[in-house]
């Protein structure tokens, strides 16, 4: 049966493979006068960071000219991740050091967040720094739609390589989290979101115009608070999907899913509030609580998760001298 | 040699630094390549993704001639300003491991690793990487500089790639250089004798030899009691190595096959096929006293021969790499220099930078010395060109 999504994920779904053609990428980007920064935002990934710059920037700044810049985001590793990622050419930035005056918050979130004053690109790609089989396609693939058409805004990055299916169709889709948690919870309020195949996956380009404009979790809710916030202001023809093959990174334990849910959970209920879809919601409990066993003894652990947010980049004023703009 | 192609060749000698440091400012792109080289997986006889690679990658140098040959070799070249002959630089291109093999490559600020990093990815990352390397040097040759990914090179392949090269290429060689990830100072200029092979053991269709168990073990147990009974010269170095038994699969299954394979090398002449005789005859006498069939299959075989000690090209090698404070390792190749040997193509097998020392669970190399061993190598196809073996296989 047909969806409201079909003609969206038609004309919004691609392959890395659709833009293979660096020079003719790069020859748009430079004739629409566009800057491409990435970010790639870190926490002790000195075993990773090394080869994800040499990749980058051997491949897309030496022999193909597609960005203007490569930046490492820590915050505050106590391995040699900086040092490995500033022998190797990228520019490193501790994250407190940004922005000092408003503070520093630990999270994968603020390090986004502040990218966005560090970095000067039209155009930011956030990468993880933990993926094993880094390839120029984590980069390409992403900024591609946004270089070719001018009404995309923000594009995700899936995996689908299914190694054998002996049917037609087969499932497709993310992780743990979000089939269980953020796809239902999709489908119950944002229906047109759930076409986004992989919501919670770490790598998205984005354009600064919108990134300036949209709220930062610092913690597990940000690419939650993305999808929803971009959605709301710029409708669902602002995303484009990119399946970049196979990723291949660390494993999660069902424990630390638990609180990655929970975190988004939060972003997900105060949205539901701020846009008006539930009402009176009753303030929420910021504690996580999971049970461990030993023998037939149970210990109930707590954890305090506070996504806390960060205000779009445009309401900082140091930001807005810095790029010239108006609120 | 003319007195003027001398002075060329010394010149070189005070170049060499310049080389090194010029490789240097590569690092990015040579790293780049070996990331992208060692992480498709290139098992002997399955080449055909990293040859996709290397095609790429000559491609985006703008290189005008680019072909796989029968025996999928990668090929391109690089026109010479006379283009009257050629040098050969090759590496080859597969390594010991599967696709079932983790071939994530790890980046450290000193060391690159992964499987098949050193053997040989960098080799073949230091072939795709060449001319750019060339261009940022500013070198160029007035022969035909032949860049090669050399197919089906190890283990069963037994160099079917060079050898159909060099069975079908029509233009005159004049010398060759092989590529390897290490050792830097890894000097080859002379094939050593080698016979590979595998003896294999299996019982008899309703034969006697079915009647017990272990026939096939035991079989396999005495033929290699014996093989270590054989005397071997001291001088020259003369092995047999068992690189591999293999039987059974169980606690209790009868066995009904198994195999030993081993490698035999010397560097005394006539000595490998006196050994192979030895080997025969242990087989046949096995064979008869265990009652079940044991054969000798030979897998590859290469021939002693090559260039002296005193011949121009390792001399000169010898020079560069004193320049470079690089200790020369002189050992004989089994490798791809062997083929160039038995044609009378003089060439040498250098290899590119060191290992690391300590505890990496699989083949890790270091990054700094990676520039001598390009700096080397530039140097020496230089001096190929400026004619250091002229005369050699007219």
């Amino acid at each position: 049966m047909a969806t409201t999504n079909d003609g969206w994920l038609d004309a919004n779904t691609f392959h890395h493979s659709a833009f293979w053609d660096l020079l003719k990428l790069i020859e748009l980007k430079e004739q629409k006068n566009l800057t491409i920064s990435l970010c790639i935002p870190t926490l002790n990934e000195a075993n990773t960071i090394g080869k994800e710059i040499v990749i980058f920037k051997s491949e897309l700044m030496t022999r193909y000219p597609l960005l203007d810049e490569i930046a490492v985001i820590d915050s505050g590793s106590t391995d040699k991740t900086r040092e490995v990622a500033a022998s190797f050419g990228a520019d490193v930035y501790l994250d407190e050091e940004i922005l000092p005056e408003k503070g520093n918050k630990r999270g994968k979130g603020e390090n986004l967040w502040k990218a966005i004053y560090q970095l000067k690109g039209d155009i930011i790609v956030y990468v993880d720094a933990d993926i094993k089989n880094i390839h120029p396609r984590f980069v390409y693939g992403l900024v591609g739609p946004l270089i070719y058409n001018d009404e995309t805004h923000y594009v995700k990055a899936f995996y689908d390589r299914p190694l054998a299916y002996s049917q037609g169709i087969r499932p497709s889709g993310g992780g743990r989290v979000t089939e269980i948690l953020v796809r239902p919870l999709f489908s119950l309020f944002f229906p047109e979101l759930s076409a986004v195949i992989q919501p919670l996956s770490g790598e998205y380009a984005v354009r600064r115009q919108v990134l300036e404009r949209i709220a930062f979790p610092i913690g597990y809710g940000v690419e939650t608070a993305h999808l929803l916030d971009v959605y709301r202001q710029w409708g669902m023809s602002a995303f484009a999907q990119t399946d970049l093959d196979r990723r291949v990174h660390r494993n999660q334990t069902t424990v630390a899913l638990g609180r990655m849910s929970f975190g988004i959970l939060q972003t997900f209920l105060v949205r539901l509030q701020k846009f008006g879809i539930i009402n009176d919601l009753a303030e929420i409990n910021r504690i996580y609580r999971h049970f461990e066993a030993q023998d037939r003894k149970y210990r109930l652990n707590e954890k305090s998760i506070q996504e806390e947010e960060r205000p779009p980049m445009i309401e900082i004023a140091a930001y807005r001298e810095k790029f010239a703009v108006d609120a | 040699m003319d007195e003027e192609a001398r002075s060329a060749v010394e010149t070189l000698l005070g170049q060499v630094q310049a080389y090194r440091e010029g490789a240097a400012r590569l690092k990015d792109m040579l790293l780049a390549n070996l990331v992208m080289v060692g992480e498709i997986p290139a098992a002997t006889c399955q080449e055909e993704k990293r040859i996709r690679f290397i095609m790429d990658r000559f491609r985006e140098c703008e290189l005008d001639v680019i072909s796989t040959d029968e025996a999928h070799n990668v090929l391109s070249v690089l026109p010479g300003r006379v283009g009257k002959d050629n040098i050969l630089v090759c590496a080859h291109i597969d390594t010991w491991y599967g696709e079932t093999v983790d071939h994530t490559v790890r980046v450290g600020t000193e060391s690159i690793g992964g499987a098949g990093i050193a053997d040989n990815s960098l080799g073949v990352a230091v072939l795709c990487t060449l001319p750019t390397i060339l261009q940022e040097l500013k070198v160029s040759f007035d022969a035909n500089l032949i860049l090669m990914g050399a197919s089906q090179s190890l283990g069963r392949g037994n160099l079917q790639g060079i050898e159909f090269f060099l069975d079908h290429h029509p233009g005159a060689i004049r010398a060759g250089v092989c590529v390897e990830g290490v050792d830097l100072g890894r000097l080859s200029y002379r094939a050593i004798g080698m016979l590979r092979g595998e003896i294999i053991g299996r019982t008899v269709p309703n034969g006697v030899g079915n009647r017990a168990e272990n026939r096939v073990i035991g079989a396999l147990s005495e033929t290699i009691r014996l093989i270590e009974e054989i005397p071997m010269p001291s001088h020259p170095p003369t092995t047999i190595n068992l690189g591999s038994v293999h039987a059974g699969d169980s606690f209790y299954q009868p066995v009904e096959e198994g195999s030993v394979k081993f490698e035999i090398r010397s560097a005394m002449k006539g000595m490998v096929p006196k050994l192979q005789l030895r080997l025969e005859e242990i087989v046949s006498r096995v064979t008869l006293e265990r009652e079940l069939e044991l054969e000798l299959e030979v897998i590859a075989r290469r021939r002693n021969g090559g260039l002296e000690f005193e011949h121009p090209l390792p001399a000169f090698t010898r020079s560069v790499m004193k320049q470079l404070g690089v200790r020369p390792l002189v050992r004989p190749s089994v490798g791809e220099l062997s083929s160039l040997i038995a044609r009378n193509i003089p060439g040498v097998t250098l290899g590119i930078t060191e290992r690391t020392r300590g505890v990496e669970a699989r083949e890790a190399v270091r990054i700094e010395p990676m520039f001598a061993g390009i700096a080397q190598l530039v140097a020496m196809l230089q001096a190929i060109d400026f004619g250091i073996c002229d005369g050699d296989n007219e």
